[in-house]
């Protein structure tokens, strides 16, 4: 994660996002896919946290990323119309959440800890599914849309702006990056890694395991309910599916296919995902059959994700 | 990867791309319905295709792609050609369903849009089509707000709102099971404005509310529910849930022998639910939006036969509400003389569909002000065995929907047209 | 109101018995081959709709004998296929690839049998109220629970007296021990895991007669099945069991009072459990 090799790779990303939605419409796309690959891959990133640079499987991100989309919903709907509170309250919704939940299963490991995290996950689920009268039910929360920011100086409208809204989520994609990138420089970062490639020894160096790996699980969920409250702002519209454990398990499919050991992997299994399912679902009412098999493939065939493969072929 | 794989791998890995190559051959075969010469007409329905709602997704489908191929024989859209592009909204992902609505809209450039079965998808996609000034009809979505408090001047319905009936049936019920109600009602949209427009129509005729329970979308276990409202010794339980929760409810409510003491009963009911029962659990007083046997209506048999011969079935109402909404779009286009949304809209003002669209006793018409179809609802009964094997229906009465529907201010719909 | 509940706790124990047969299943292989299968509730539609396609030939006595064993063979195919390829790699590639085939069944099943639910007829004598003033025990429910503990009995016969069973218990506790002493752990694994589907395909027909049989019918089963597994305890079957009928009767009495926290009662309870007994209700120590 250093070098000017690194130093190039990024510059190259920012480039290509900064393009994104000039040259998406040549690959089938629009620009509301362009944003909705960056929010996927802000999702699938931070679950990379937990999962590429701490070793440790949550296959219920989707809780998180809910809350997120749920509190930047309320707020707007029932609070005040501010787009910038709204996402911070959603950040924040989500992190306390992460904070208790995570108290609760820090303890368990591999299999056992995917496990108990889809079922936690399904709480948020039903809390929004049942509790109609404030969530809106299986009918999601309607009748709110995302605010123009207003910075002193002048307003920015977001609403009627796909483009406009683009580069506001490219700019916050772009420092949650940059973020986690430091968290993963720094001496924290590196005990995670030291977690991930062997418990037993970091354990026996010291190192309050527990505790790391609560901390890494809040940071990662934090950044998880950031991109929820994205995405609710993308479509002006939350609903219970956003929590459901499918939602996590596509996170998890998309860090997979880009490549888990590598930073920008999982933005390119975002990339590759979204686009493949819109792509494949306009043309079969079978694509989830497509989708499935597209899952067995990545297991069998690719399991070091794109990056993975590439970064394998050059070093031989 | 191994290099030297052993014969089994190999074959395996020949089965998979015989796999693929299948595959690959189903996405080649365009989704579309293809278009040939100058540009076509366009018309994108985003309906749900997997999960809950997906067999009268599919159904509507049927019938708007029965409705093209007789566009097109009749000379198209304004003499051009028409092209139906599908998306798979999904059954309750309302983003899915948004989306789509924007894609279609923004990159498909479609001049109509359809859909959708679930109410809050329905809601969901109306503000888009509006923000982007598109004709929207919706087939089978009934929640009350999409032409009522919520309505928009490009977004019509085909589908009855859930008051019209409740108000085409309570009579029926009070007539055939009694005046005290339990209410099962899914917990949405479409649930809570049915109940209450049942409860406004039997405060009308006097009825009694004895309780009414909640039940989430998907709940498969109804047995709890039955205990309590039988525990309430009402007259009748109605059953306002649909498709699959209604199957589980009723299959189980006469498991129970709840048909023996209780009359079971509801509002709406669909000829797909009854297919999916066992043929003791076929009972109660329901309404229909449209029923494939009719008999003395002109054009229906035309239809029925029509839509046999693509899917070996007989059409459903929802086969149906597709049928009527793409042909709306088309009648919409020819009588306007033109693809612009707003004139298309104004000319579907109190426009009154056709016999071999309406296929109905009563002509059916957008009522204007709200832009909501009216037309007929058919009140009876559930049966196990009819005069054919798809007869599940036997219709009682025929209800105009004049008179279900209330006037246009307790629609509640305000409509503003843009300047 | 006392009716009332023991109305709703008999119920629950019949939902529950449900659950636990669903969960026996996923445990098994978990236990065995660490596997998350996510397309237990996939198995357990197939199951359903062979028995549905069976029907008009053998009859529901011959479809209930017939399909499960079917499905269990399906899934033996599908284990040596695909799954066998993944021990020994982390957990999270099983549980993609489970996640994935859950999504390929419900599509091919909507495929072969349609999007709409098909009527699944059970015998006429089954249908009816054992008694009026207990309506809610009909015949199929007392038969269902009835077939649930012979399962079980059985499963647990299996496990305890034959040698397969035996062997798959070992497995569970050490399987390079029993690797070593010159068990077939690929056969062992391949039969548990046909054992733990065999029960996922006998859910689907017991639950056919009694919810409408469509694409989905798995999809709501499979969520309980895994708090079973959690409140029950990792590694312990009868834990597994006891989770079952547990969150059945919880949520079962919740609808009394609380309609609206049915489900959300079982994740409360297995948050309670987690806090309290991490490992568990039965667990084994040192199994996280």
């Amino acid at each position: 994660m250093k070098g000017p090799g690194q130093r190039s790779t990024n510059a190259l990303v920012v480039l290509i996002l900064a393009t994104m939605p000039f040259w998406m419409q040549y690959v089938g796309g629009y620009t509301e896919l362009a944003t909705q690959v960056l929010v996927m891959a802000l999702a699938a990133m931070s679950l990379n946290f937990l999962l590429g640079f701490t070793g440790t499987l949550s296959f219920g991100h989707a809780a998180y990323f809910g809350l997120g989309g749920y509190g930047v919903a309320m707020i707007i709907k029932y609070i005040a119309p501010s787009t910038p509170l709204g996402i911070l309250v959603g950040v924040a919704v989500g992190t306390i959440a992460a904070m208790v939940i995570g108290a609760l299963i820090i303890k368990l490991r591999g299999v056992y800890f995917a496990m108990v995290t889809i079922a936690f996950g399904q709480v948020f689920f039903f809390i929004a599914f049942r509790w109609n009268s404030v969530t809106g039910g299986d009918d999601g929360l309607t009748n709110w849309k995302r605010q123009a920011l207003d910075l002193g100086f002048t307003r920015v409208e977001l609403l009627d702006h796909a483009l406009t809204f683009y580069y506001f989520v490219l700019l916050i994609f772009l420092l949650a990056a940059a973020c986690m990138a430091l968290i993963l420089r720094s001496p924290f970062g590196r005990t995670l890694l030291a977690i991930r490639e062997n418990e037993r020894k970091a354990r026996f160096l010291g190192i309050p395991v527990e505790h790391h790996l609560w901390l890494s699980f809040v940071i990662s969920c934090a950044f998880c309910s950031l991109a929820g409250t994205l995405y609710a702002l993308l479509n002006n519209f939350i609903d219970p599916r956003a929590l459901y454990w499918g939602q996590s398990g596509n996170f998890v499919i998309m860090a997979v296919l880009g490549g888990m050991r590598s930073f920008w992997g999982p933005l390119v299994g975002a990339a590759i995902f979204v686009v493949l399912q819109d792509f494949i679902s306009s043309r079969t009412e079978n694509w989830m059959s497509f989708v499935g098999l597209f899952f067995v493939l990545i297991v069998l065939f690719f399991p070091r994700g794109v990056l993975g493969m590439i970064r394998r072929r050059s070093s031989q | 990867m191994d290099r030297k794989a052993p014969p089994l791998k190999a074959n395996r890995r020949n089965v998979l791309k015989a796999g693929l190559a299948v595959g690959a051959a189903q996405l080649a075969g365009p989704f579309i319905i293809n278009a040939r010469g100058e540009e076509p007409v366009k018309i994108g329905l985003d309906n749900p295709l997997t999960g809950t709602y997906a067999a009268v997704g599919k159904n509507e489908l049927i019938g708007c792609q029965l409705a093209i191929e007789q566009i097109n024989a009749k000379g198209g859209i304004l003499g051009r050609h028409a092209e139906l592009v599908v998306e798979d909204s999904t059954s309750g992902d309302s983003s899915t369903a948004v989306q789509k609505a924007r894609k279609l809209i923004d990159r498909d450039k479609v001049n109509f849009l359809l859909g959708n079965v679930n109410s809050a998808l329905a809601l969901a996609m109306a503000d888009v089509s509006s923000e982007k000034k598109v004709l929207h009809i919706v087939p089978g979505g009934h929640t009350d707000a999409v032409t009522g408090a919520t309505c928009h001047w490009n977004v019509f319905r085909v589908c009855n709102t859930t008051q019209m009936e409740a108000n085409a049936v309570a009579p029926a019920l009070i007539k055939n099971a009694g005046k005290k109600w339990y209410f099962i009602t899914p917990d949405y949209a479409f649930g809570h404005t049915l109940q209450s427009g049942l409860e406004k129509a039997g405060t009308r005729l006097g009825y009694t509310k004895l309780g009414a329970d909640l039940t989430p979308l998907g709940t498969t276990d109804f047995s709890s529910y039955l205990i309590k409202a039988e525990a309430a010794k009402p007259d009748v339980i109605i059953f306002l849930t649909q498709g699959d929760d209604m199957i589980n409810a009723l299959k189980q409510a006469v498991q129970f022998g709840l048909d023996k003491r209780v009359h079971l009963a509801g509002a709406q009911q669909e000829l797909e639910a009854l297919e999916g029962l066992p043929p003791e659990a076929r009972i109660g007083t329901w309404v229909f939006e449209w029923y494939w046997n009719q008999p003395n209506v002109p054009h229906v048999a035309e239809f029925v036969a029509a839509i046999k011969k693509k899917t070996g079935r007989v059409p459903t109402a929802r086969t149906w509400f597709g049928f009527a909404s793409t042909w709306s779009c088309a009648l919409a286009a020819n009588h306007a003389k033109s693809l612009d949304a707003i004139k298309m809209a104004k000319a579907l003002q109190g426009f009154e569909l056709p016999p071999e669209v309406g296929l109905m006793p009563d002509k059916a018409f957008y009522r204007a002000g709200q832009n909501q179809l009216i037309g007929s609802l058919f009140v009876g009964n559930a049966q196990a065995k009819g005069s054919a094997p798809d007869d599940l229906f036997h219709v009682a009465e025929v209800v105009h929907g004049k008179e279900a529907a209330g006037t246009l201010e307790e629609s509640g719909c305000k409509m503003t047209w843009p300047a | 109101m006392s009716q009332l509940i023991l109305f709703n706790l008999f119920n629950g124990l019949i939902v529950g018995a449900f659950y636990a047969l669903m969960a026996l299943g996923l445990s098994l292989i978990l236990n065995l081959s660490g596997v998350i299968n996510f397309a237990h509730g996939g198995f357990l539609a197939l199951g359903a709709y062979i028995a549905y396609t069976l029907m008009p030939y053998v009859g529901f006595w011959g479809a209930l004998l017939i399909a499960p064993f079917l499905t269990a063979f399906l899934g033996i195919i599908i284990e040596r296929l695909l799954i066998r390829r993944l021990y020994g790699r982390d957990p999270l590639y099983s549980l993609l690839l489970t996640f994935g085939l859950a999504y390929i069944f419900e599509d091919v099943s909507r495929y072969i049998w349609g999007a709409q639910s098909v009527p699944f007829i059970v015998p006429g004598f089954l249908t009816k109220p054992l008694s009026n003033s207990l309506f809610f025990l009909t015949g199929y429910r007392v038969f269902m629970v009835v077939l649930v503990a012979i399962a079980v009995a059985a499963l647990f016969y299996i496990l305890n007296r034959t040698r397969l069973g035996m062997r798959i218990r070992a497995g569970t506790m050490d399987l390079e021990t029993v690797s070593t002493l010159g068990v077939n752990v690929r056969v062992l694994r391949n039969l548990n895991f046909g054992l733990g589907i065999f029960l996922a395909g006998l859910a689907g027909v017991l639950a056919a007669g009694l919810l409408g049989l469509q694409p989905t019918i798995g999809t709501s089963l499979i969520m309980p099945s895994f708090v079973a597994i959690i409140v029950g305890g990792l590694g312990s079957l009868p834990g597994t069991l006891l989770g079952g009928l547990l969150i059945g009767v919880a949520s079962g009495l919740t609808t009394v009072f609380f309609p609206s926290a049915t489900e959300a009662v079982m994740y409360v309870m297995m948050g309670l459990v987690l806090l309290l007994r991490p490992r568990g209700l039965l667990g084994e120590e040192g199994r996280l």
